[in-house]
């Protein structure tokens, strides 16, 4: 049985249907990268997983528990951290304090998991007292992700952590994630920056409007034409030609 | 008599009167915080509180003469069970009024609706079960306008005393509970961002609640403390409630210290405007602020934003 399980689900703002019966699934300890171009649905997945939307059609299944009504709060509370799209840290909140929001629900490790973040994320150590707000776009990723790490999550649904970001911040922030996982951290990827994402994944899953169009090894898919010509901005021979 | 001579008693009376405007504006700009919703029916919150103290500190005044510790006793009473009352009354209106449209995803004009609605039967209500004359607190309670002490020349009574002593003891409560506590931390978060708040395992609806009913114990509170200066009725509610919610919106809709400073400003203004436009037209001063703040800075003097640690 996989740890993350999603069957058939359909999710619909108002008339328009986002997610057209999207599967996919997630081995324990595993990363898994969900690719895709604007509006492909990704972030909608990932919404709907972690209890923010309600899907209309579907299954979703955590550790053999299902998820399809339970809200967005005992989601967290089950070990199932969402990190969304554009950081969302609380902007009017020190470092300390978002840190803090992470462990809402349980504090007894407060200190030695903040320490573990610090450690992970040297920069957040400097500026303790700042405010979320006023921080870097690449030091509010590593905050939004250490805020997670917060609540000893067993599964981290990441929403484009690289969206928006230097190329050497991307570097840290993707190598960061790999010493998550290899710290036993189950990972749900979205990225458009397919290239990074396939190379630390071990499979992935292309959504096209609301489908799941493609899906593989990781290194099956770095190979695949489409997925170079379309995703990792690679052209063919003949394109390459007349430009 | 020259405004230099009248100034610091005008002082006196605007703190007074402004600390329960803070403690009253509390209830609507947290709830604004965390909802972005104005509680019209706020006011009626702080009748419920003012009705309970007084018929309670009513109910058990002993006959005959009271000690002085008695006296205080009776007081934190009435101001316990206003601020219950209070309470209860704002759960229940979030239930009843509020929370139903919520389920539904209502557009933002039917909660101003269901917020009048509401007013107007909650007032209604209180003047068919507690009658249509106003009630006082027992006169033997304390002897209110004993003079205490006096500043720059200006009295100030026991009564002037107890009412700011206990509004300040109010919104340093607050301000700590919103700043420093796990309960506080949650409402900012939710102001902030609530649907971030809910991944971090905040329960949203919870924490909805739990912003009305401590601005329900406030309003209840303070409610009491303007019945001890004035008296309680079943119409009570609208003016204050008025001029508290021009307070909250003076200091910055959503700021916990705007409110408190917004009500401080409010009562100081009020009083040095009625010196000028006569005593008559002091409710008149507060609603020439409201609308001046709306035309001039409709953010506030210290900006929107439940955020910053109040
Ligand atoms: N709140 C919303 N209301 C209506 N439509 C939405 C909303 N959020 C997303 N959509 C639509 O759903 C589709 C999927 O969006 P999204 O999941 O954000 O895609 P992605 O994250 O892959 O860019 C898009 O067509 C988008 O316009
Ligand atoms: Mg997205």
């Amino acid at each position: 049985m996989s740890l993350l399980e999603l069957d058939d689900l359909v999710v619909r703002y108002g008339a328009v249907e986002a997610l057209k019966g999207v599967s996919l699934t997630v081995e324990e300890g595993e990363i898994v990268t969900l690719l895709g171009a604007n509006g492909a649905g990704k972030t909608t997945t990932l919404r709907t997983i972690s209890g923010l939307l309600r899907p209309s059609r579907g299954a979703i299944t955590f550790d053999g528990q299902p998820l399809k009504n339970i809200p967005a709060h005992e989601v967290a509370a089950m070990g199932l951290r969402h990190v969304p799209e554009g950081r969302r840290v609380f902007p009017q909140m020190s470092i300390v304090e978002n840190l803090e929001m992470g462990a809402y629900r349980d504090r007894k490790h407060l200190k030695v998991d903040m320490e573990r973040v610090f450690g992970l994320f040297p920069r957040l150590a400097e500026r303790q007292k700042q405010d979320g707000g006023t921080l870097s776009g690449g030091e509010q990723q590593m905050l939004a992700i250490g805020r997670a790490l917060m609540g000893r999550p067993r599964v981290l649904l990441l929403d484009e952590p690289s969206m928006g970001l230097a190329p050497l911040v991307v570097q840290t922030i993707f190598q960061i994630i790999g010493e998550i996982n290899a710290d036993g951290v189950t990972v749900l990827l979205v990225e458009q920056n397919a290239a990074q994402a396939l190379r630390r994944a071990s499979r992935g899953y292309v959504l096209e409007t609301g489908t799941i169009a493609m899906q593989g090894e990781a290194s099956a898919l770095l190979q695949d034409d489409r997925i170079r010509q379309v995703y990792l901005g690679e052209s063919t021979g003949d394109e390459a030609q007349a430009g | 008599m020259a405004f230099a001579d009248q100034f610091w008693q005008l002082t006196v009376t605007g703190l007074v009167i402004g600390s329960v405007y803070a403690v009253i504006a509390l209830g609507y700009t947290l709830v604004y915080g965390v909802l972005q919703l104005i509680n019209f029916a706020h006011s009626e919150v702080f009748m419920f509180g003012a009705f309970g103290g007084v018929f309670a500190t009513r109910a058990l005044l002993p006959s005959g003469n009271i000690s002085a510790t008695e006296s205080i006793g009776l007081v934190l009473l009435g101001l316990g069970i206003g601020a219950l009352c209070g309470g209860l009354a704002a759960f229940a209106l979030e239930r009843t009024a509020y929370r139903p449209l919520r389920r539904r995803g209502a557009p933002r004009l039917a909660y101003l609706i269901s917020a009048i609605g509401a007013s107007l039967f909650a007032s209604n209500l209180a003047g068919k079960e507690f009658g249509r004359d106003s009630v006082n607190i027992p006169k033997d309670l304390f002897d209110y306008n004993t003079q205490v002490f006096s500043v720059f020349g200006a009295r100030v009574s026991k009564q002037d005393l107890v009412v700011f002593v206990v509004a300040l003891a109010l919104l340093l409560l607050l301000d700590r509970l919103v700043s420093g506590t796990r309960l506080g931390q949650g409402i900012r978060s939710v102001a902030q961002d609530s649907d971030t708040a809910s991944l971090m395992g905040v329960n949203v609806e919870r924490i909805i609640v739990m912003t009305f009913v401590l601005g329900g114990l406030l309003a209840g509170a303070g409610g009491f403390l303007y019945a001890m200066k004035f008296n309680a009725s079943f119409t009570m509610g609208f003016i204050p409630g008025v001029k508290a919610f021009t307070a909250a919106v003076l200091g910055g809709i959503g700021n916990v210290r705007g409110a408190v400073l917004g009500g401080i400003v409010l009562g100081l203004v009020e009083n040095y405007g009625q010196f000028f436009l006569g005593a008559q037209n002091l409710d008149v001063v507060a609603f020439l602020v409201l609308v001046l703040i709306l035309l001039v800075r409709p953010s506030g003097l210290l900006g929107e934003r439940l955020g910053r640690a109040a």
